[in-house]
């Protein structure tokens, strides 16, 4: 990789021994891919997936310590994933012992470093940092050095920017020395399709059985999506970024998809159309009999498979505004035609805090309290990762938190009416 | 009879090791969740979708696999898992390494000064995925050959 002369000298130790090794880190992970240069990260803020103090993560705080140590912090300032606790939570006495004194006991001090690194503000933690509520969105053609994989895959594809797969620290590294080697999606070459992947169903397909499987068959590779249009117009209102949030979050969690073109919908693709294609991309073809395939193929890890659900969590990556309304709406229609007036099984919605915020001030907050609905901010995965939380009989409507949880999935309407009429 | 392979040295080094073979991607936070978290020191894997390795012991194992998936803390997982000694006893990657498992494999390297580095060796092709099989003594020598007998 060519190096410009501040590089070379960083990397030779002329600005500390930690910003050699923070050089070298991003230099030896562009030489894999064959990075040719380094390329300025152009966003107005950056976005990091470890926001959660988890006591295991040790080794994680002794680097963020050396960072901070010698002041290699962040030239941008970021926000960051969903913290991994919140009292207004349903939890177990025990739960709460083991979530605050063992598992998190180290979240108040890491929130200390993510603050002397450049936390954006108190209300930055959500996987969905580009709502506009949020305020970390980056436009058409930025560069980013995000981690976390929903958030990645969506300003990629859904806002056009670029930003390749990378991990946690990775992340940060980026964002400290202002660059990042130029390789895989941050080039015009590196974000053309792989795949066709032709959508033939009957029926509006759930987007998050249909990003499961694209991820499933694709891993990695860039797919070209063709016949969702039809079910999501060819405009990018908030219901298209929705469902494209969930859909991209089921192919990153289920696959390692970074990219994915919509025909006649994401800005490349409305752009470029199939020029965008390789020649030669394989063709996958999804219609309602291989969504009904993917969606049996999920083991049900319950030990009791037949165990009546004791919470219901829906927000995995965090809801939007829109998504809150609608809910509420589907909510309130669905009880009051059952003839309840609370949901069956204690149900969180999780959003981003600001979203949160701005959703509290409508009426449509006071629906879903009343239907004992609790809006949170948490990760509903850091929730369900320890042993108290993976023996629960949790249901989602998410697939990236089935996918890493013991939680069972079911489509919306499913979730429905669980939560409206008892059903299961 | 015993093969070789050619593969790319990612991180070199030299080890022996039974092999644990994952024909589908390894989802590295699912899988290490329960060496992170829970305590388990052997490494259990956690990842219900991954048939050929859910429930098995991954410390100590030569890994092979095609590439990792899933959630971008993949790369401090496995840096992690390192630093507490509970790693396999190195990853060998049928393809290009992906991008989470090659900032694991650099963050051990370049960061954990105390630590032996977990050999890393990518590219080695899907002969070597075919032909690799659980409990195969897998040898890993400096210059990227990996030996399986």
């Amino acid at each position: 990789m060519k190096l410009t002369a501040e590089q070379e000298a960083m990397l030779a130790g002329e600005r500390g021994e930690t910003m050699a090794k923070v050089l070298e880190t991003l230099v030896r992970y562009g030489d894999l891919y064959g990075a040719d240069e380094m390329v300025s990260v152009t966003s107005k803020y950056n976005h990091l997936v470890t926001s959660f103090g988890l006591k295991a993560l040790g080794p994680v705080y002794e680097l963020m310590g050396k960072l901070i140590d010698e002041g290699a912090v962040s030239q941008t300032g970021f926000s960051v994933d969903p913290r991994p606790l919140d009292d207004n939570v349903p939890a177990s006495f025990l739960q709460k012992i083991i979530f605050k004194h063992f598992m998190y006991s180290k979240q108040d001090f890491y929130e200390g470093q993510l603050r002397e690194l450049g936390l954006m503000g108190d209300d930055a933690f959500t996987c969905t940092c580009y709502m506009d509520e949020v305020g970390n969105v980056p436009a058409a053609g930025d560069v980013l050095s995000w981690s976390e994989s929903s958030a990645v895959v969506y300003a990629n594809s859904v806002l056009g920017a670029r930003c390749n797969r990378n991990s946690g620290i990775i992340d940060l590294m980026g964002s400290v020395c202002g660059f990042v080697p130029r390789f895989g999606l941050l080039t015009d070459d590196g974000r053309r399709a792989d795949w066709v992947v032709e959508v033939r169903c009957e029926r509006r397909p759930e987007a998050q059985l249909l990003g499961s499987a694209i991820g499933m068959r694709v891993m990695a590779d860039v797919p070209y999506i063709t016949g969702l249009d039809a079910w999501l117009g060819d405009e990018l209102d908030g219901s298209a970024k929705a469902y494209l949030k969930d859909m991209g979050a089921a192919c990153a969690s289920n696959g390692a998809v970074g990219l994915y073109h919509v025909e006649g919908l994401t800005p490349e693709a409305r752009e470029q159309g199939r020029a965008l294609v390789r020649e030669g991309a394989r063709v996958y073809v999804i219609d309602d009999a291989e969504l009904e395939r993917v969606h049996a193929s999920y083991p049900v890890v319950w030990k009791n498979a037949d165990a009546k659900p004791k919470l219901c969590f829906m927000g995995c990556p965090h809801m939007s505004m829109e998504q809150l309304e609608q809910w509420s709406e589907r909510i309130a229609q669905g009880l009051a035609e059952a003839g309840r007036t609370r949901v069956s099984v204690p149900c969180v919605f999780t959003a981003a805090p600001a979203v949160a915020k701005r959703f509290a001030a409508t009426p449509a907050a006071r629906v879903l309290d009343a239907a004992g609905v609790v809006v949170s901010s948490i990760c509903p995965l850091m929730y369900m990762n320890n042993p108290l939380s993976a023996k629960m009989p949790v249901i989602t409507n998410s697939n990236k938190l089935r996918t890493y949880s013991s939680a069972r999935y079911y489509t919306d309407d499913e979730i429905l009416d669980i939560l409206t009429k008892g059903a299961r | 009879m015993a093969k070789t392979f050619t593969g790319r040295v990612v991180v070199p080094g030299t080890v022996s090791a039974p092999a644990l073979v994952s024909h589908g991607g390894l989802n590295t936070l699912a899988s290490f969740q329960k060496a992170l978290q829970f305590g388990d020191k052997e490494s259990t894997c956690g990842d219900q979708n991954n048939p050929d390795l859910y429930g098995k012991k991954m410390r100590g194992k030569a890994l092979c696999l095609p590439a990792t998936i899933g959630s971008t803390t993949g790369g401090l997982v496995l840096y992690c898992a390192v630093a507490m000694d509970r790693q396999p006893a190195c990853l060998l990657f049928s393809e290009e390494i992906d991008s989470l498992a090659a900032a694991g494999a650099i963050l051990q390297d370049v960061w954990l000064d105390d630590a032996a580095p977990m050999p890393v060796i990518d590219c080695l092709g899907e002969d070597f995925l075919s032909y690799v099989a659980d409990g195969m003594t897998v040898t890993v020598t400096q210059d990227g050959s990996v030996v399986v007998d």
